[in-house]
């Protein structure tokens, strides 16, 4: 009895001592989200305040006219015609080559390759590709697509080109998208007779394509802001003209002469009027930023919807 | 219980098996054991004995991941096909024999669609076909009650008793001939898990059934032959009321009783 009554003495003199401990150790929870949410505010607002600022600077050319117009010796006549048509087709050439490639090449890496050190060492360099300095992305594009196969500096070599950007970015995705898809699942599918294939289309790609759709986006948007892999391959920095139209009047309807069309984009737009020492041209450039940012911001915003849209019925 | 002859037909049989893990191990050494037809045989065994690993080698589950290996056989009869041969493909073991997971495992699809899902790897689109085996799939598994009414709802909205019937059904729809459960109920309550048993000991009339428990109980309620696994050996094997009355080792009493395991 009397050990009983000794440990319930000492229990009650040590809460006091506990509740300090507590006490003290939860300073330490609320010194981090200070700092972690000071971190996150820095960043926030820097970004924040960056496009407001643009925002503003580009507000007078905020008009229909700015996206009809082309490029003009005259600031206030000058528009980003053919920048943003340059930027669309090289981002549907893009799209067409590192989407199917890069979802290609991560199914087969995660569902078809044997493990072994050879496949070790390619995920290892996939990894690697995507922190490549993008500009050595041009260097080599400069010397592969423009004289090699002598596609010239044509829409189709700097879609080619950031299609290799971003491969790695839409295989690494594809690659975790599937790798969330949880064992039991495959089992299961396996276990009723399903083949390799069968079980990569009915459940592995149906199941992870809010994932891998989300990583093509993120992708894409990485792809839309690039310039220097494009000025590398030599876009023109000023030009008047619209590449010729992808869809014709007459058959066979489909045209594919501006695949080797001279272009620009709106990042080597942007960077043109910010060059001048004009200030006026300042002014299109700010509003062309502001544009690009808005349109990155709708794509990953797009990409979060369609993600928690497509992951809703999942539930693993 | 149910009476037992000797001359009950033999559905399957393994044959001197062992089975090494791709990291070397072996799990299971010189294993022989028939399957009686129609009958439940249940693997009993404390955890890591490889009851498991022999349930998956019946459907040839190994070899999903590489470096796994089979030696011995596991017979099929009439046909005497060596499920384990080279030449006999694992899909083809699988269409004959097929699988319940230790958790419920239903595909993100539609109750319909689970079931079906069978029928459609064997290439079957007659819609009047497809239902039909649906329907006669979720009333064998005694669920078809339950969800006649929202067949076109998502599996996941089902209970985990429920979702293990279906499980079940997806695994019945394709008329196997061996059906192996793998520790079926331990993730579920006791009323889902005694509906279990129940659809169990009714599946019995169709079919040969192989099942992995944790839980002795459970092995003497349903089964008809039970098999006592330790370290990867086949340390007894009888008829379920001599294994449980009468064991003949001194390993099995001391884990039926539970002194052990």
């Amino acid at each position: 009895m009397s050990i009983k009554s000794d440990l319930k003495v000492s229990a009650i003199q040590n809460l006091a001592e506990v509740r300090a401990m507590i006490r003290r150790h939860k300073r330490n929870d609320y010194l981090f989200a200070i700092i972690g949410l000071m971190a996150l505010m820095l960043g926030l607002l820097t970004l924040l305040t960056l496009f407001v600022d643009l925002l503003y600077d580009g507000s007078t050319r905020f008009n229909l006219e700015f996206l009809s117009d082309f490029p003009s010796r005259r600031a206030a006549h000058a528009g980003l015609l053919s920048a943003w048509v340059g930027s669309a087709l090289v981002m549907t050439v893009t799209f067409l080559a590192a989407v199917p490639m890069g979802v290609a090449a991560g199914l087969y890496l995660e569902e078809y390759a044997p493990k072994n050190w050879f496949s070790d060492l390619i995920e290892i360099n996939v990894s690697n590709l995507a922190g490549v300095p993008s500009i050595v992305y041009g260097l080599l594009a400069l010397g592969l697509f423009v004289y090699a196969l002598g596609f010239g500096q044509s829409i189709l070599t700097a879609g080619l080109t950031l299609g290799l950007l971003i491969l790695p970015i839409v295989i690494v995705s594809t690659r975790e998208s599937i790798r969330a898809i949880p064992v039991a699942i495959r089992e299961a599918a396996y276990a009723v007779g399903a083949t390799k294939w069968q079980v990569v289309y009915d459940h592995v790609l149906k199941y992870s394509y809010g994932g891998i759709l989300t990583g093509i986006i993120i992708g894409m948007a990485r792809a839309l802001g690039e310039t220097a892999p494009i000025i590398t391959i030599g876009a023109l920095t000023f030009i008047a003209f619209l590449p010729p139209s992808p869809i014709t009047a007459e058959a066979p309807y489909l045209n594919f002469d501006w695949l080797s069309s001279g272009f620009t984009v709106m990042p080597i737009q942007m960077f043109n009027w910010l060059s001048r020492p004009d200030h006026a041209f300042h002014v299109n450039a700010a509003a062309t930023g502001a544009i690009i940012i808005l349109v990155t911001l709708l794509m990953n915003g797009t990409a979060i919807y369609l993600r928690y849209k497509i992951r809703k019925n999942i539930k693993w | 219980m149910h009476t037992l002859n000797s001359t009950t037909p033999i559905k399957a049989e393994a044959r001197n098996l062992n089975f090494y893990y791709s990291n070397g191990t072996k799990a299971l050494k010189d294993i022989s054991m028939p399957l009686h037809e129609k009958k439940i045989t249940a693997l009993i065994g404390p955890s890591g004995c490889g009851k498991s690993t022999f349930l998956r080698c019946f459907n040839r589950m190994h070899d999903l991941y590489p470096g796994n290996k089979y030696e011995g056989e596991i017979v099929m009869h009439p046909d005497n096909t060596n499920v384990l041969a080279d030449g006999v493909d694992p899909i083809e073991v699988r269409m004959r024999i097929s699988m319940v997971f230790q958790k419920p495992n239903p595909f993100p699809k539609s109750i319909y669609e689970n079931v079906a899902y069978g029928l459609r790897v064997r290439g079957e689109t007659n819609k009047r076909v497809v239902d039909d085996k649906v329907e006669e799939a979720l009333k064998g598994a005694a669920i078809w009650d339950e969800v006649k009414n929202r067949l076109n709802d998502l599996a996941f909205n089902l209970s985990g008793g429920q979702q293990q019937r279906l499980c079940i059904a997806r695994a019945l729809a394709t008329d196997p001939e061996i059906m192996l459960f793998d520790e079926p109920t331990s993730a579920l309550d006791p009323i889902a898990t005694a509906n279990i048993e129940e659809l169990m000991s009714e599946l019995r009339n169709k079919l040969t059934i192989l099942v992995v428990t944790h839980n002795m109980q459970q092995a003497a309620r349903v089964s008809d032959y039970t098999a006592y696994m330790y370290l990867g050996e086949m340390m007894e094997y009888g008829d379920t009321d001599s294994i449980f009355t009468r064991p003949t080792r001194k390993e099995t009493e001391d884990y039926i009783t539970g002194k052990f395991g």
